[in-house]
């Protein structure tokens, strides 16, 4: 199975990433050096195993339904690169 | 105790002993530090240093220990990996990504070691986002291994992507460090660079406020210069935390109080597949030795067989990838790091501001996760892996029903020169060979010094336990240490530089 | 079992039968969000809702809560649903600025509660069985303000990681009727259940509406999901207008674009939203974060016990106790007004008067003066005494409604003292009756000669009695006693 340059484009913007073509083209011939390398475990006969959903074998704990957190909008804001009072900013957006 | 000439050459534990001896303090302790890692600058371990407020620790930490009242790393100066988010201290992740990011909380791993009273020296180097296996991918250059090979002054790389723990270790330039460990970022890094390393059962370590590379195969660890010392810092770092739900609740054992006791009677494990084509006869010399050296203090050599060790890498580099791809999507532009200037619309910003802060490799492994995660490839890539996965994780299963513990090399190589080998992805992922399987199967591994390579550079033996079961690989890692008797010496060359 | 009318839309080539699914959003009642300690209160400051964790800072892990959990246990049992005892997290990956980890924790493959049921009650008494395909948690998305700024939008992330339960309904549906009968059955149990405030206006409950249509018997048509409508009203006026719009498409010789649509309650209509024109892929994996979720039997069961009555349950209990299905199925649509009714039998009236009190009387007043049933003055206790006082022939019917005045006015008087104070005890006394009856006749010789020729004044005689008595005589002994001294024949 080979991945055309298409394909490594459209993963690139599935994935929020620009590539130029010639950044495409280097992606596309190291996924396609990758993907050949994976490619052994099909050799593997996995028919009646299940897939691996936790290492350790536990329940998932539960916390109670109590407020403990939040109310510190300006903290948020210290990392923000652009910030409007205490609202993230992004470009506007059209729905 | 042997007190060394410079109070930077301090084993973790003995360094503790001496500062509740008041035979040194920890102002004297952490000073010695800071002027070693001044010195070592051209090693290019450290992100971010904070001597002043390593210095102001170091002072409270003497109030506390002439009021008698110090905790168990009390005053002890150590450097940690910046993949731990540090209250009010920038951490970067090693990416221009997080450049100026300085986080508003404290990770569950490094508060308790700050609880436990240790000093806080500064941020170590890594790969970016803990994707690399010789600490090149760093956004702030590459980590110098303060290890050269005899009679040659090339610069190597001290493994990863805890290489700038690990140098710090090594270079005497802090008494411990933590690292984290995806594929082996903990052990290779510690091998390669003659120090201890050693990563916890999956869910020992709060993940909690460690910047998360792949979730279901992170977990931190100690990098140290002994096996007692990491018994001592896995302590301080192990517990429950109820802020991550794949923590474990159950107790901590005393992990220092056994380390001495006999391995009579120890079933050790050798696993065939982990002799492989290719790999230098040194590796394979260094660990029959590592197996008699066992079995000379009375632990029982047994064979036995991991059958699917070499899907190992295959499935961790979609399963982590995968992951990882998830994980970093929320580095965006939007709430925290690297925004591209005047992005025309949203679709710009994502995509520039991604571009612009991740370096090569991150990008690369998010391409693969988005690939094997899409629509019309998911079964064939992740489910299979995740299969493949069940499969490694019952091949040990299996194989502790006949040891105790296994031995095996560390890394297929000891450390080797800067650039030599990142023209070509594949052959750089084989670094992690023998340490992957430990994290794709959730169980605790522990590599430990346990000789030198031809070129005079240290090698690593590998020893791996039941899940939770610490306690007896740290306990089979001190016995190998006795053995081996390895000396953690390299003469400072770079700070003549 | 299902009653139904058929409502094909008349096209100009013939009928068109309406298709129609839903996915509602549902806000589950909880203290805090589903994966952190951060409030769900509606109406804070921009952020100040939000954990480290909500705003997907780096090393934010998520932990559940566990009364969100029970709450989607809760509502699957109410919905007479399969739980499944293990279920598991998945990520929904997208990019979207109000999505802060980039990726949505939702469940997929693997949901907390499989398939159920709900019936819908139409108008004219017909009832319809709706499939419910499955309900599972997920995380809210924060919200983007898209007129703060002229080139920006602003990102309020309080909302981002409330816990949601989307049920997903069967195709069941054949009529905007249905469809919004639907969505407010599903309202009238989730508030039953406490699992869900219900609040429209405050977005605890969002439609995504998914209609297409079709020739009568033939092949599902290809559907558009219409989404985010937000009260009964416009997934009726949204699903009106949309099969209106397909059929207007094909009908003209076009096809049906399978596509997301805004509904604009403004205008009444439908229109493509442009945000959602990329084809998705989301990549659902699950969780590494999150095991899988496991439940058991016995905590399920210990839920199950605590289930209170629910609509149908009621409805049928209420036409036992003697009630008309119709007033049974307006006293239960609420889970306040059922509660009033029930609290009113509780303290001594009787079933069917209470039910017509309520519904021909103080509802009405309720109605003119735009009150809810939470917020009038009128304790059900109060109204219980007054329609007991009528059962018991204390006071007449009219005088109730004077009674009810005075204690809507005076908020905490108790009918019985108001009754004993002002004197509106109703006149059972014969003597009196009579008494008042000869003054009547007395003073109107005219009308009782009128009387013989035309039987039907006396009812104008009955009126004259009680004006008399200042209406406290009991009217049915004034007819008796003046059908007596009148000689009236019961056939006149
Ligand atoms: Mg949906
Ligand atoms: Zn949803």
């Amino acid at each position: 199975m080979s991945v055309d340059k298409d394909t490594v484009k459209r993963i690139a913007r599935l994935a929020r990433l620009a590539l130029d073509e010639e950044q495409a083209g280097h992606m596309q011939t190291e996924l396609n050096a990758i993907l050949a390398w994976v490619q052994q475990l099909d050799e593997v006969d996995v028919s009646g195993v299940a897939p691996l959903t936790s290492v350790v074998e536990q329940r998932l704990k539960m916390r109670d339904d109590v407020v403990t957190d939040g109310g510190y909008p300006e903290d948020l804001m210290k990392n923000a690169p652009l910030s409007e009072g205490t609202f993230f900013v992004v470009p506007k957006v059209v729905e | 105790m042997v007190q060394p000439a410079d109070p930077a050459k301090f084993t973790l534990t003995d360094a503790r002993d001496a500062i509740r001896a008041k035979s040194i303090s920890s102002r004297e302790l952490t000073e010695a530090c800071i002027g070693a890692i001044g010195a070592a600058r051209s090693l290019n371990a450290f992100v971010t240093e904070t001597p002043e407020r390593a210095m102001e620790g170091a002072a409270e930490a003497d109030a506390r220990i002439a009021k008698g009242s110090a905790r168990p790393l009390e005053g002890l100066p150590l450097a940690i990996k910046d993949l731990f988010c540090t209250k009010g201290v920038r951490t970067t992740a090693g990416s221009r990504m997080l450049d100026n990011f300085v986080p508003t909380y404290e990770s569950t791993v490094t508060q308790n070691i700050w609880d436990a009273g240790a000093v806080l020296l500064g941020k170590t180097n890594m790969d970016e986002f803990a994707m690399g296996s010789s600490n090149e991918t760093s956004f702030f250059g590459p980590v110098i291994n303060p290890w050269r090979a005899r009679g040659r002054n090339e610069d190597l790389v001290p493994g990863g992507s805890s290489g700038g723990s690990a140098a710090s270790v090594a270079g005497d330039l802090c008494l411990a460090a933590t690292g984290t460990d995806t594929g082996g970022s903990i052990r290779q890094p510690a091998a390669v660079t003659g120090t201890v390393g050693i990563k916890p059962t999956y869910g020992r370590c709060s993940r909690w406020g460690i910047i998360a590379f792949a979730s279901s195969l992170d977990q931190a660890g100690p990098m140290t210069k002994t096996v007692a010392d990491a018994a001592l810092m896995l302590q301080v770092m192990a517990g429950h935390d109820p802020k991550d739900s794949t923590s474990v609740d159950i107790p901590v054992p005393d992990y220092s109080a056994g380390l001495e006791g006999s391995i009579k009677g120890l079933r050790v494990g050798i696993p065939k597949e982990y002799r492989i084509d290719g790999a230098p006869p040194e590796i394979d010399t260094l660990w029959a030795k590592g197996a008699s050296w066992l079995k000379s203090q009375g632990a029982e050599i047994v064979d036995v067989s991991l059958p699917h060790t070499k899907y190992a890498l295959p499935v961790y580099y979609i399963v982590a990838p995968a992951e990882a791809s998830s994980n970093l999507a929320r580095y965006d532009g939007v709430r925290f790091g690297h925004r591209t200037e005047s992005p025309r619309d949203l679709l710009e910003l994502y995509e520039k501001s991604r571009a612009e802060g991740f370096g090569r490799e991150v990008k690369r492994r998010i391409i693969i996760g988005t690939y094997v995660l899409s629509s019309g490839y998911y079964d064939a890539y992740y489910v299979r892996a995740q299969k493949l996965r069940t499969l490694i994780a019952q091949d040990f299963t299996r194989a502790f029903e006949a040891c105790d513990v296994l031995l095996t090399p560390s890394t297929p190589s000891a450390a080797f020169a800067v650039n030599s080998k990142t023209a070509d992805p594949v052959s750089m992922y084989l670094n992690d060979v023998f340490t992957v399987t430990v994290n794709l199967a959730g169980l605790p591994g522990l590599s430990v010094p346990a000789g030198l390579s031809s070129e005079g550079l240290p090698l690593g033996l590998q020893v791996i336990g039941k899940a939770f079961d610490e306690a007896t690989v740290l306990k089979a890692g001190r016995a190998i240490e006795r053995a081996a008797d390895f000396k953690h010496d390299v003469s400072r060359w770079w700070s003549t530089r | 079992m299902s009653t139904r009318k058929a409502r094909p839309i008349n096209g100009a080539t013939g009928p068109w039968e309406i298709v129609i699914g839903m996915e509602v959003h549902a806000q589950v009642a909880s203290n805090a969000k589903l994966f952190s300690g951060a409030s769900t209160k509606f109406g804070a400051e921009p952020n100040a809702n939000v954990s480290l964790v909500d705003a997907a800072m780096p090393g934010m892990l998520p932990v559940i809560n566990r009364v969100a959990v029970e709450q989607a246990v809760r509502t699957g049992l109410g919905l007479k649903a399969q739980i499944n005892l293990s279920s598991v997290f998945d990520r929904k990956n997208y990019f979207y600025p109000d999505l802060p980890a980039g990726y949505q924790i939702s469940q997929y493959k693997q949901p907390i509660v499989g398939e159920g049921e709900l019936v819908i009650d139409l108008e004219g008494g017909d009832s319809v069985h709706v499939g419910i395909e499955r309900l599972h948690l997920e995380q809210d998305a924060g919200k983007s303000l898209h007129d703060q700024h002229p080139d920006y939008t602003y990102v309020d992330l309080n909302r981002a990681g409330v816990a949601l339960m989307e049920i997903v309904s069967k195709p069941d549906m054949r009529s905007a009727e249905e469809a919004a009968g639907f969505l407010h059955k599903l309202r009238s149990i989730l508030r039953y259940l406490g699992t869900c405030d219900g609040n429209m206006e405050e977005g605890s409950m969002r439609a995504d509406v998914n209609v297409s249509v079709r020739r009568p018997g033939e092949a599902l048509g290809t559907r558009c999901e219409i989404k985010n409508v937000n009260s009964v009203r416009f997934v009726g006026q949204a699903v009106e207008y949309e099969a209106r719009r397909q059929v207007d498409v094909i009908e003209a010789g076009g096809t049906i674009r399978q596509e997301t649509r805004l509904f604009d309650a403004r205008l009444g209509e439908t229109r493509p939203m442009r945000s959602k024109e990329e084809a998705h892929d989301y990549r659902y994996f699950p969780d590494p974060d999150l095991m899988p979720l496991v439940l058991d039997q016995a905590r399920v069961d210990e839920i199950a016990a605590t289930l209170p009555e629910l609509p149908d349950e009621k409805k049928t209990r209420f036409i036992a106790s003697g009630l008309s299905a119709y007033d049974a199925g307006v006293l239960v649509a609420e889970r306040e007004t059922a509660d009033y009714f029930e609290e009113m039998i509780a303290t001594g009236a009787e079933a069917k008067a209470s039910a017509n009190w309520l519904i021909n009387e103080y509802f009405g007043r309720l109605n003119r003066e735009g009150l809810t049933l939470a917020d009038a003055p009128v304790s059900a206790r109060a109204n219980s005494q007054i329609v007991q006082m009528v059962t018991s022939n204390l006071i007449s019917g009219k005088i109730a409604k004077d009674v009810l005045d005075i204690v809507w006015h005076e908020r905490d008087a108790d009918p019985m003292v108001v009754v004993e104070a002002r004197g509106l005890r109703q006149v059972n006394d014969e003597g009196a009756i009579i008494t008042a009856i000869e003054a009547v006749i007395a003073a109107n010789p005219q009308k009782v000669e009128e009387l013989k020729a035309k039987p039907k004044l006396a009812g104008w005689f009955v009126g004259q009695v009680m004006k008399q008595t200042g209406g406290k005589a009991n009217p049915q002994s004034v007819n008796a006693i003046l059908k007596k001294r009148l000689d009236i024949s019961d056939e006149g």
